[in-house]
């Protein structure tokens, strides 16, 4: 159907091949990391995540196409595309609650007959919770700060300070993630000492890789902003990146908070 | 009015793509509805083979059919499994949601599709591919023979070395994905798309429970995946969240899965409550007694479902506050179930009643779903649940509460909207024998579980004393009169097809209001292009 036949605001998408291809990729990583997993190679896995980016790449560039159209994304879709991605982050912040769950049930023993009166544990030396946990605190707030400095430029449409601040945005980010992995090279702790570790992995892990996320989420709109992709009123795609950029920030805050100052307060140096 | 309508949706025909496009690439709600019923039919057939090897294994004491060794017993145990997530994921949400909910949401609300069509195609196969994990799952390594719950250390690695329950993880990954999309697009389709005047207030009672089964699938699956993770970095990388000996502690594996889990019966038996809801009003000639108390009592017990998980695990040593609090919690949702209850016998009360073949489907819901609230209400206690934990007791409860009462629900539903769906009506005669078998074979089937497992019979066993043997004969035989009455369903399903009588657009006439009756039968692929206008219209119509 020609959009110009429309009698209502709505955005009817054409069939896509990215769908169906998406889940075989799925399904070829789910496959071939459980290979991996077992002594398998990982080229099984591999093969499924370039597909996957594959379709990542073509989906979101129609997404766009359809944006910059003119006639598929009306205010009612736009609208729609908002709410969508408030209910996304909603999910994740349900996700990083499953997360925040085990670090408690571990660490409170109202929670947990099984947790632990010494946090933390026997033998683990944390991080010191003021040099660089304190330092990628104060980088990924910065950030924040940063990020709106743009959408407030961006609402004003100045296309330059936009761009400026998204470039420190990123690049705030970028150092966050750098400092992240050096900390992680530095510690005193394996990935498999105990629940300690377990806790301290994975939600910082995810933490990482949903700012790498983020990260990237971002340059895509320094470049649309540069392409002229966005106006005043029209940046579906960038509120988008800084809502979620806002929600990397706040999930740091409480894993700062919570699992590297709280705990590693009852730490007793043995010197 | 109507002939521009027709000749409209005539040139639309000629408009349909090319096979793989049309069912690979879909964008169409319509199209993607039917895909999940499809998947959701197979998968039952699956999933009820399984159950019904269970019941033929139990028929009698002693081993049947499974052989007595450790290999036996494990397979026995995969049955188990694959029954339980096969009906859950792969049956009833795929049918209620993927398939009713694509079908009739944007008809109802007078939308011309869903919010994202690609996303939701992303769904649709998101979900086969989980399906086809999980199916790698059953055939690998030998096996999971966790249960649906997986619980630790079970499905660790020390006692499920093999890639079978990695499988089960990524399967149950994949298809959680899949129903965040889903719900992800439900909600922003409900709250952005409804036709000009159908405020929140006026929505059909089915659209409300879709709402409220989709929020919960956004909050709650997350969780599960969360756990899941876990379990995954668990048996593979070398993480000890559940491992007592590193400083885990297996038992937060129980609240994670139940914190999704509690809510997961509820996004099971809350589309069934809107579909009733539709039935019960149309049959009776009346809109739904008490409209606004039935969309509440719904959101009510969403939001109740979300602090009540840890009544599934009273046994693992809580204290007694915990178990009092538990106690009481799980008993509030009698309060908004009852509302709902009443406000259909409600409905019903001085109404015009149809016995046509959904409203005795949904007649005989109601019926089950008080039964298993009963017995819900005896396994809410806690101290009466330490002796009730996993028997038969607690099986003959969440079968009629959930399972048996889903499964009514959905062949209420597709009775009710086979004309809307394939323009033909389903054969009476034979659809009425279907239902009275179908009826009669799962009270057979599950009323003796309520006697055996009071007497003492554990679930997920596959021998048992000869004390139990009569419960259990019983019991199989009602699992062969109900795999008579499947079997009779999928006839009827064929005879629809090939020779249903042609219906027009609202074949059930006066009693059924809601905007899908508006619109030919079978539904035209593209429709409400011109949005109706529902202003100061009552709710429901």
């Amino acid at each position: 159907m020609v959009s110009s036949e429309k009698t209502h605001p709505y955005h009817m998408v054409n069939p896509s091949k990215w769908p169906f291809v998406g889940s075989v990729a799925a399904f070829v990583m789910a496959t071939g990391g459980i290979w991996y997993m077992h002594e398998g190679p990982i080229w099984g896995f591999m093969l499924g995540l370039v597909i996957m980016l594959y379709v990542m790449y073509g989906w979101w560039r129609d997404v766009i196409l359809e944006a910059e159209n003119g006639l598929d994304h009306t205010d009612v879709v736009r609208h729609g595309l908002r709410m969508g991605m408030v209910l996304f982050i909603a999910s994740e912040v349900m996700f990083f609650f499953a997360f925040f769950w085990a670090f408690f049930d571990a660490t409170i023993p109202f929670l947990s007959r099984t947790a632990h009166e010494v946090w933390p544990p026997e033998g683990i030396i944390p991080f010191n919770t003021w040099t660089l946990p304190f330092l990628n605190t104060l980088i990924l707030l910065t950030s924040g700060a940063t990020v709106t400095y743009a959408h407030h430029a961006m609402m004003l449409g100045d296309h330059k300070r936009t761009a400026t601040g998204l470039f420190w945005t990123v690049a705030l980010g970028i150092l966050f993630t750098g400092t992240q992995a050096y900390e992680y090279g530095h510690a005193a702790f394996g990935f498999t000492d105990g629940i300690y570790s377990s806790t301290f992995y994975l939600a910082t892990g995810f933490h990482g890789f949903h700012v790498i996320v983020g990260t990237i989420f971002l340059i895509v709109c320094y470049f649309r902003v540069k392409k002229g992709h966005f106006t005043a009123e029209n940046h579906v795609g960038f509120e988008a990146a800084a809502w979620y950029w806002h929600f990397v920030d706040v999930v740091w805050l409480f894993l700062f908070c919570a699992i590297y100052w709280w705990g590693s307060a009852g730490y007793v140096s043995p010197t | 009015m109507a002939n521009s309508v027709e000749a409209h949706h005539g040139e639309h025909e000629h408009h349909y793509p090319g096979f793989f496009t049309r069912w690979f690439c879909s964008t169409n709600h319509k199209d993607i509805g039917t895909l999940y019923l499809w998947v959701a039919m197979i998968a039952a057939i699956i999933g009820g083979v399984m159950s019904w090897y269970i019941r033929a294994e139990l028929a009698e004491p002693g081993l049947q059919l499974i052989s007595n060794d450790p290999e036996g017993r494990q397979f026995y145990n995969v049955l188990v499994t694959g029954h339980g997530f096969i009906m859950v994921f792969f049956v009833v949400m795929p049918a209620m949601i993927g398939g009713f909910g694509n079908w009739f949401v944007p008809l109802m609300i007078g939308a011309p599709d869903m919010a994202f069509p690609r996303m939701n195609n992303i769904s649709f196969w998101l979900l086969a591919a989980g399906f086809i994990l999980l199916l790698i799952a059953a055939f690998i390594d030998g096996g999971p023979g966790t249960g649906w719950t997986v619980y630790p250390p079970l499905s660790s690695a020390d006692f499920h070395p093999g890639r079978a329950v990695d499988f089960g993880i990524l399967s149950l990954h994949v298809a959680g994905a899949s129903s965040i999309l889903g719900a992800i697009n439900f909600i922003v389709t409900i709250f952005n798309m409804r036709a000009p005047g159908m405020t929140i207030h006026r929505m059909p009672l089915f659209v409300w429970a879709m709402l409220i089964t989709a929020f919960l699938l956004l909050l709650a699956l997350p969780v599960l995946a969360g756990g899941l993770t876990m379990l995954l970095t668990d048996r593979n990388f070398g993480t000890s969240f559940f491992d007592p000996g590193q400083g885990g502690d297996p038992v937060l594996w129980q609240h994670l899965f139940w914190f999704f889990g509690h809510p997961e019966v509820y996004i099971i038996i809350l589309p069934a409550f809107g579909i009733i809801s539709q039935i019960v009003s149309t049959f009776s000639k009346k809109p739904v007694f008490g409209y606004l108390g039935m969309a509440y009592a719904m959101a009510a017990i969403g939001v109740v479902g979300f602090v009540v998980w840890a009544h599934h695990m009273y046994t693992v040593g809580f204290d007694v506050n915990t178990r009092a609090y538990f106690t009481a919690a799980t008993m509030v949702i009698a309060v908004p179930t009852g509302v709902k209850i009443f406000s259909w016998l409600a409905t019903m009360w001085g109404g015009s009643i149809r016995m046509e073949v959904p409203m005795m489907y949904a007649v005989a819901f109601i019926f089950l779903f008080v039964v298993g609230g009963v017995t819900g209400i005896t396994l809410a206690n806690s101290s009466a649940d330490l002796v009730f934990h996993d028997t038969y007791y607690v099986v003959a409860h969440f079968h009629y509460v959930m399972g048996i009462a889903a499964i009514l629900g959905m062949f209420a539903g597709w009775y009710y909207w086979i004309g809307k769906m394939s323009g033909r009506q389903y054969p009476e005669t034979l659809s009425r024998l279907q239902f009275w078998l179908f009826f009669i074979g799962v009270n057979v089937l599950f009323f003796p579980q309520h006697f055996s497992g009071f007497a003492g019979m554990p679930r997920r066993i596959p021998d048992y004393p000869d004390a139990y043997a009569p419960y259990n004969y019983i019991s199989s035989i009602g699992a062969l009169i109900t795999a008579v009455g499947t079997l009779l369903f999928f006839v009827v399903l064929w005879r629809t097809y090939a020779a249903g009588t042609r219906v027009g657009a609202n074949p059930w006439g006066e009693g059924a209001t809601t905007l899908e009756w508006s619109v030919d039968s079978p539904a035209p692929w593209h429709t409400h292009e011109d949005l109706p206008d529902m202003a100061g219209k009552a709710p429901a119509e």
